[in-house]
């Protein structure tokens, strides 16, 4: 069998692995290089399944069947409703919160009184988890140990004692290696999420040993446990414990948020917002994962010891003994270990903040204990040293006081029912701002009590520590006080029962006090700050409800007590530099400085002790309740104000923008026209010219030759006939633009209009000795135009053509097609082409082909726009296709005219 | 996340949804084996396991 | 020895107008069509003063007068745009980069052959 060294040997070695993981995860941080990622973080919420879910639930199914599946389902829905996890993290991180203590105390006026109340809960409530951690691994040892040296140790040495201690002491390395106590752990979050990879992976394996290797099957274990009338039962839900079924989802759920270590795991050591979304679905994950075996491996259990003496919350090592498995079962005994050790590091931690904050440190600071000592930063890590210590002792304590009286599930679910006494108090302080401190200690108060009374009481009854009689006959044999019947209420389980009336007792005190009470200012601002802290950022209104008077190296000397000299400068001097001071000495203590003082405080030693402390050193007026609310009510307004403001310069930018493109597409306009008279100017300057120059000459020389004579007057005619033309162009486009061009319109054949065009400036081809030729249709189908019209846009595109090509190798084509609704004219020539661009910008007014800077214009830049223009009055389209460099081809088309005569229809379609 | 985010309030409704779907009374309605299996255990896993993948396909979509 | 004129435009019938114009005041004259053919003149007829257009194909008149004006060689030539376009800014902007006078079209023959007769320091 194995030897106990061999497994103390092992123990220690997985943990010295862990401390390695731990150490590796704080270097990460200290360099800035976090190693906690969205898995990490998800991974790390699995602290939540401790040996209570690694061997426990086993255990409960035994008994229970599928109802340890509330443990778990309640969890999945509670993580879902991100928008609560969420406002809990933002709020701690505005309010640089470490502890649910610290949480419900800050919201409810940083009250000392409700700190200490919410620890006493916390640390009463979640001492037997501890204990059934201990419980688990002594009784996982016991096992192992079973037929071997199961006294290695020698007699004075309890084993389950010494595990504590070896806890207490890894605990303390783990959680308290920094001096300074605001830091997050990521060391111990990597451990964290490490055990949670090996516990999985160790029960998935003894499942999968299980249910394959000793049995067929899932199939076949379900199958021979319904042939068994003792375990038939056990594979179904048992209808008439509906009530139970709901009461453990609903109080699985809370613990979820409200167990010291899971608030700490997901609240405090959160890094980033966004990994919650990871956990919302790889959390559930886990958790289905490390259940699907646990019915199977309860099942097995009961069928393979069948008749024989058994417990069942082992049998995940049992099992794998009975068939020799011992390297498997080792494995099993290192997931366990994992299991319990997660849970008390962080739990213990999470316990000995608040601890340390929240009870020790108002009693230090009431009873003057600091003294004038300069540097409390070490005491207050040896206060959490020794409460790790004192909380491992209260659990050893418990084990052994009521541990053996529970098994493992029942113990779980005590300390579940007592954190879920901070819900009223916690969800009322998120979302209700009347909800008062006196109300939250009423509640809580009210709560705890019959918590005590209705379970934590009886769990020592049944152990024997105490006497049972009020749990049997009621107090003082009052029956209605039955501890765990109260009001005669049966019929429900010990967990029901105590959750309803606990639940009840506190809920209804909570608000019934709340609503008769009224906060004072502090505690008002802080509601308003808790329940819409999406809606207030941090400092913004703050320092605005603080006024008085202070002095700067008093509040430096208060942190430079409380985080230590070196922190406490490092923090100075980040805030200076984010005040834009060169050092902080030269800051002014205001209400702003005081703020930061006050949250450097509040991360080491809580809210309420920081403003005591903060308070002893400032001389704070009083502000009143209504002024307060003001404040914060106006900064509320301001904030709206702003919004409003924001989205009226949105608007006024989008009209702004509106306005610069029109303004940008009038100057271009402009800037056309003015090209565009530019252009006029010099086509009726040139032919000017030359008539006033020849004419001045033949003016002032009479005795010019006859010749010269002749030539000069030519000359002028022509420069006249070009002066006219150009005129009548731009008279025409004016007219056409205006819609005042008059149109007679007949039917045209067009085959006759490109004739006399070709004819009319056949001369100009001939002299530029450029080939015309042509393919036309003897007689086209006729269309209805103006025939004048028509043959203008045919000259423009003729003479365009012959203008662009080259003397000499020029050739023009001019071709009509005809197909059922038109006609389609191509004048195609082999001059230079256009580009694309060119290709659409020619046919906009004032634009012209060519670089009209380098190339003189050929034209007014009118030709081509009036004739576009003619054509699309008939109902045609005028465009160019063209390659460069391999000529342009204009294509006009005209519509055919009475498409509606059914027989020319029929006759086009053939 | 911002607040009130279209992804937390569909979480919050996939919440909202399971709480009836793994409560009483709806949970009485499967009965006996499936596929040799107990009705109550496939009919548990599959809806958890549909909570779950439900849940990864919002939060993890790109927003 | 006759002053030597250069004329370049594009215009056949202002050239024609130009050339009969200066040949009667007693210039040697030389046409050229285009830029090019202009720079091309200037290097082998060496004229003393020239008539340029501003626009014009292949070389506008003002890349001509840039073109000239970087070469020292070219130091005593004078050249007068011609414009069409009469707006101030192509006034100045011909002036700036080195034209000697500036003549907007159409112009008075008297004051051109009186302007070309001053700058050459013909009586």
């Amino acid at each position: 069998m194995l030897s106990g060294w061999f497994i103390l040997l092992l123990s220690t070695a997985y943990l010295a692995v862990l401390f390695a993981v731990a150490r590796f995860g704080d270097a990460r941080a200290d360099a800035g290089k976090s190693i906690i990622s969205a898995n990490v973080y998800a991974l790390s919420l699995a602290v939540y399944c401790t040996s209570w879910t690694f061997y426990g639930s086993v255990g409960r199914a035994s008994s229970g069947g599928l109802s340890f599946l509330t443990i778990y389902i309640g969890p999945t829905l509670m993580l879902m409703m991100t928008g609560i996890i969420l406002k809990m993290i933002r709020i701690s991180k505005v309010h640089r919160i470490t502890s649910i203590a610290d949480f419900i105390a800050s919201r409810y006026g940083k009250s000392q009184l409700l700190a200490g109340l919410v620890t006493v809960i916390a640390v009463v409530g979640v001492i037997p988890y501890i204990a059934l951690q201990l419980k688990a691994i002594a009784a996982s040892l016991d096992v192992l140990l079973l037929e071997g040296e199961a006294d290695f140790l020698p007699w004075w040495l309890d084993s389950t004692f010494l595990i504590a201690a070896l806890l207490a002491v890894f605990t303390i390395l783990f959680g308290t290696r920094h001096l300074d106590a605001t830091e997050r752990h990521e060391g111990m979050v990597a451990a964290v999420a490490f055990e949670s990879v090996i516990k999985l992976l160790a029960f998935l394996a003894v499942g999968l040993f299980v249910t394959y290797g000793m049995f067929g099957g899932l199939a076949d274990v379900f199958q021979r446990a319904a042939a068994s009338p003792e375990l038939e039962r056990l594979l179904h839900l048992d209808a008439s414990r509906a009530g139970t079924w709901t009461a453990m989802i609903l109080l699985s759920g809370l613990a979820i948020i409200f167990l010291p270590r899971q608030f700490q795991i997901i609240v405090v050591e959160n890094v980033d917002e966004s990994h919650l979304k990871r956990a919302v679905w790889l959390f559930p994950l886990y958790l289905l994962l490390i259940n699907i075996f646990v019915l199977p491996l309860a099942l097995g259990g009961l069928l393979h010891f069948h008749g024989q003496a058994f417990n069942a919350d082992t049998f995940v090592l049992t099992l794998p003994l009975a068939r020799g498995a011992e390297a498997l079962a080792l494995l099993v005994f290192i997931g366990g270990l994992s299991a319990a050790t997660g849970m008390v590091i962080v739990e213990t931690i999470a316990l000995s903040t608040m601890v340390c904050n929240d009870l020790v440190m108002p009693w230090l600071l009431r009873s003057s204990g600091l003294g004038a000592s300069k540097d409390v930063s070490r005491l207050l890590i040896s206060i959490r040293r020794a409460a790790i210590a004192v909380i491992l002792l209260l659990g050893y304590i418990y084990f052994r006081a009521a541990g053996e009286a529970y098994a493992l599930v029942g113990i779980g679910l005590i300390s579940f029912a007592a954190v879920a006494q901070f819900a009223p108090a916690m969800f009322g302080g998120m979302y209700w701002k009347q909800g008062t401190r006196a109300g939250a200690v009423a509640g809580l108060s009210g709560g705890f009590v019959v918590w005590i009374y209705t379970l934590l009481l009886p769990s020592f009854a049944k152990s024997g520590w105490i006497g049972n009689g009020f749990v049997e006959d009621g107090l003082f044999g009052v029956s209605a006080l039955k501890a765990q019947a109260l009001l005669g209420l049966s019929g429900l389980d010990e967990i029901s029962h105590c959750l309803w009336w606990s639940l009840l007792t506190n809920l209804g005190l909570y608000i019934l006090v709340s609503l008769n009470s009224r906060p004072d200012a502090v505690e008002a601002g802080q509601a308003e700050r808790f329940v819409d802290v999406f809606r207030h950022s941090a400092q913004e209104t703050d320092h605005r409800t603080w006024r008085g008077r202070a002095s700067i190296d008093e509040l430096v000397s208060l942190l430079e007590r409380f985080l230590g000299v070196a922190r406490a400068r490092q923090q100075l001097m980040l805030y200076a530099r984010g005040r834009g001071a060169v050092s902080w000495q030269k800051l002014p203590a205001d209400a702003d400085f005081v703020h930061f003082a006050e949250a450097q405080l509040t991360g080491a030693i809580g809210s309420a002790s920081a403003r005591v402390m903060v308070s002893s050193v400032a001389q704070e007026e009083e502000i009143g309740l209504e002024e307060v609310l003001d404040i914060l009510d106006e900064a509320t307004q301001v904030r709206a104000y702003s919004r409003e403001l924001e989205a009226k310069s949105n608007e006024l930018e989008q009209a702004t923008a509106e306005l610069r493109a029109v303004n940008e597409r009038l100057r271009e306009l402009d800037k056309m026209k003015d090209d565009f008279i530019s252009t006029v100017t010099h086509e009726l300057r040139t032919p000017l010219t030359s008539i006033r120059a020849l004419s001045e000459m033949l003016h002032e020389d009479p005795k010019l030759e006859l010749t010269d004579r002749r030539r000069f007057l030519g000359i002028i005619v022509g420069e006249t006939e070009r002066l006219t033309r150009l005129i009548n162009q731009i008279l025409d486009m004016a007219k056409l633009e205006s819609g005042r061009a008059e149109w007679t319109s007949t039917e045209v054949d067009l085959g006759d209009v490109v004739r006399e065009s070709m004819a009319a400036l056949g001369q100009l081809f001939r002299d530029k000795n450029v080939a015309l030729t042509a393919a036309l249709p003897d007689r086209c189908p006729p269309v209805l135009a103006d025939r004048d019209r028509l043959t203008q846009v045919m000259i423009n595109l003729l003479s365009n053509a012959v203008k662009f090509v080259p003397g000499g190798s020029g050739k023009v084509h001019v071709s009509i097609h005809a197909n059922a609704q038109r006609l389609q004219v191509e004048v195609a020539d082999n001059g230079p082409g256009l580009t694309g661009e060119e290709c659409s910008v020619i046919f906009e007014k004032f634009r012209q082909g060519g670089n009209t800077m380098t190339d003189k214009p050929q034209g007014t830049g009118l030709g081509l726009p009036i004739s576009r223009q003619i054509v699309e009055y008939f109902g045609g389209n005028l465009w160019v296709e063209s390659v460069p460099g391999e000529g342009a081809n204009f294509i006009f088309t005209v519509p055919l005219t009475a498409p509606e005569e059914p027989q020319g229809d029929k006759k086009h379609g053939s | 996340m911002k607040q009130s985010s279209p992804a937390r309030q569909r979480l919050t409704s996939l919440a909202l949804l399971g709480l009836p779907l793994l409560t009483y009374p709806i949970l009485s309605l499967p009965v006996g084996m499936w596929a040799g299996m107990p009705a109550d255990y496939i009919y548990l896993f599959g809806v958890w396991a549909g909570l779950i993948v439900l849940a990864a396909r919002v939060a993890e979509k790109k927003a | 020895m006759a002053h030597k004129i250069l004329i370049v435009d594009d215009e056949p019938n202002i050239v024609i107008s130009l050339e009969f114009l200066m040949k009667k005041e007693g210039f040697e004259v030389a046409v050229a069509n285009d830029g090019e053919e202009a720079l091309a003149k200037v290097a082998s007829f060496f004229p003393d003063l020239m008539l340029l257009d501003v626009m014009m194909p292949k070389k506008s008149g003002f890349e001509v007068c840039e073109a000239l004006r970087a070469d020292p060689a070219n130091a005593n030539l004078q050249i007068v745009m011609l414009t069409a376009k009469g707006r101030d800014t192509e006034v100045a902007k011909g002036l700036a980069i080195g034209a000697d006078a500036y003549m907007t079209k159409p112009f008075s023959t008297k004051e051109l052959v009186a302007k070309i007769k001053s700058m050459l320091g013909v009586a």
